[in-house]
């Protein structure tokens, strides 16, 4: 039985240099080009193993970015997903996160999927309540925070991680999963993967596309508002020692210090 | 607006509360208003006698679940309460596996926005504090929404004092039919063995990153926390790799930690890192690299090999005892 998934992936700013917000609209500055988040090579790899698993079907990614912004999701093409569905219009700007999940439910459901997959959260938004919510809005059952995954007889079984170890949690498709970092290696993609990806179909829509109302979404929809930004209060550098040798004698007597030996 | 009525979502393990839930229950009670628990679970009445001296008058309980996920009944139940006029002004919920999806699927189907990572809530119960960049920036955000808000905190935020008040009332609440959206079952629970103190709570953590070059060498950091009474912990980088499973993990996603010693090892301090440990007493570093970001919030800096200053810091602990 082909299986066909989508996954949601996010086009950031790369984590490598410092985030900035923007004092005017307190919102993460987004300028310059985005990749794709880390978090979510692991679920556009784990779509594609489980598509090729049960014999057909395909990879849909489903993304909302501004400007139109495709340098992440021609990374997950090029990866081997088959087609990408990206929301990209300049009324999103400032969503909350139960906006961003009204836009990707509205998405997904283009694509008729029996399985979605996210990160459980993003590295720069890192909320984690995006893909539940999305579940809830497409009356889909999820298993978040899995760690291995195998699908069989219509159902997905999975080890949900937990404080004390790991679950097993079985669920019938259609269904939302969130993968954790360390579910599957991400491929790198080839030569010819990212040749391939150029002319892959991404469809670009905008928010009336989806038919949601402009005033449910970005910063007029935001039902939050960031009211104060303060530097927190820092935490000072102490003492700075080279290794000769001898460096693990300072560290006991740092630790009598504190009597923890 | 003051607060006039709290909800806490509470967590048990065992047949206890959490101590997340105890912290929560505790800034629910000096934000004033009344406080109440609400449980996804089987046995809320073992739990009542502790939510209640926290300050909880009731607890709202769905029940048994039957082997089902939390997220989709508890937050369909929550709901329920609330269409019916049981209206809190503020939901608290504890940033763990099960709070984040209930507060989620409970955004989603009473229509109100969720704010996380939440370290702290405003007097009036309309704000939620959350550090960013790491831990360096502290944003503060006012929902602009019809209450209940709901909120999702990181543990540790509030040190949890009981308040000495009576059993909290158990009253059990439907559950409404959620259909094929409550499928997922848990089939088997797989206990991770461990000894020695729980991570969360461990007064001396000694944690291992990508600086320790191999999986085996794990084992200096274990040997290390053990000689110190302490617990195991790691970075984001080697539980990715699978040197060690992920509830070894300290961190934004893992544990965040605040013993009495955080000796970091190997570990050069990403963003994702520092937010889990920032708050430790005291801070001990070793790094080769003198540049790496952990040396700038580290009480004691040694710039160093791992390889060579961990084994002699062992030796010279050994030789002691």
């Amino acid at each position: 039985m082909p299986l066909n998934v989508v996954v949601c992936v996010k086009q950031i700013p790369d984590p490598a240099t410092p985030g900035k917000l923007d004092p005017n609209t307190k919102t993460l500055v987004r300028e310059g080009k985005l990749i794709l988040d880390d978090s979510d090579a692991y679920g556009v790899e784990m779509g594609l193993q489980l598509a090729d698993a049960a014999g057909g079907g395909e990879v849909t990614l489903v993304s909302m970015a501004p400007n139109n912004e495709v340098s992440g999701l021609r990374t997950a093409l090029a990866m081997g997903a088959a087609k990408a569905i990206l929301v990209s219009d300049d009324a999103l700007v400032g969503c909350d996160a139960l906006a961003t999940a009204k836009v990707l439910a509205a998405a997904i459901k283009r694509a008729e999927p029996e399985l979605v997959i996210a990160a459980t959260e993003s590295t720069d938004g890192y909320t984690g309540t995006v893909p539940a919510q999305v579940a809830e809005l497409l009356g889909l059952p999820s298993v978040t925070f899995a760690k291995h995954i195998e699908i069989g007889d219509g159902k997905v079984k999975v080890q949900r991680q937990t404080e004390a170890g790991y679950d097993e949690v079985e669920c019938p498709l259609p269904c939302l999963v969130t993968v954790t970092a360390g579910v599957v290696e991400p491929r790198y993609p080839s030569f010819k993967g990212i040749m391939a990806a150029k002319n892959k179909p991404v469809d670009q829509l905008t928010v009336g596309d989806l038919g949601l109302a402009p005033d449910q979404v970005g910063s007029v929809g935001a039902r939050q508002e960031i009211v104060e930004i303060t530097a927190a209060e820092e935490r000072k550098a102490g003492e700075i020692v080279e290794d000769e040798g001898d460096a693990h004698e300072r560290i006991v007597q740092f630790l009598e210090q504190l009597k923890v030996v | 607006m003051p607060v006039s009525k709290t909800w806490v979502f509470a967590e048990a393990d065992g047949g206890k509360p959490i101590p997340l839930t105890l912290e929560l229950l505790t800034k629910a009670r000096q934000l004033g208003g009344e406080v109440e628990a609400f449980y996804a679970g089987g046995d809320a009445e073992a739990i009542a006698g502790e939510l209640g001296s926290f300050g909880a008058t009731k607890v709202f309980t769905t029940g048994d679940l039957g082997g089902a996920l939390v997220g989709v009944p508890a937050a369909a139940a929550m709901a329920a309460q609330i269409e019916a006029g049981n209206h809190p002004d503020l939901i608290l919920f504890g940033m763990t596996y099960d709070g984040r999806d209930t507060a989620a699927r409970l955004s989603a189907r009473v229509d109100r926005p969720v704010l996380a990572n939440g370290l702290d809530v405003g007097p009036d119960g309309d704000m939620v504090e959350t550090a960013i960049f790491g831990g360096v920036t502290i944003v503060r955000t006012a929902f602009r929404s019809d209450p209940p808000h709901i909120a999702i905190i990181r543990p540790k935020s509030f040190a949890p004092e009981p308040a000495g008040g009576g059993p909290a009332e158990v009253v059990t609440v439907d559950v409404p039919d959620t259909g094929a959206t409550n499928a997922a079952r848990v089939l088997d629970r797989h206990v991770e063995e461990h000894t020695g103190p729980k991570l969360d709570e461990a007064d001396v953590v000694v944690s291992g990153g990508r600086g320790l070059g191999a999986a085996e060498k794990y084992e200096l950091i274990e040997e290390l926390a053990k000689l110190l009474k302490g617990a195991p912990g790691a970075s984001r980088a080697i539980v990715d790799a699978g040197w060690v499973p992920y509830s070894y993990q300290v961190g934004q996603t893992g544990k965040t930690v605040k013993p009495t010693v955080y000796i970091a090892c190997g570990i050069s301090g990403a963003t994702q890192h520092m937010v889990g440990m920032k708050g430790s007493k005291n801070i001990v570093a070793i790094n080769k690299d003198k540049d790496a970001p952990i040396f700038s919030i580290a009480d004691l800096g040694v710039v160093g090999d791992v390889h060579k200053v961990v084994p002699k810091l062992i030796e010279a602990l050994k030789a002691r005892s």
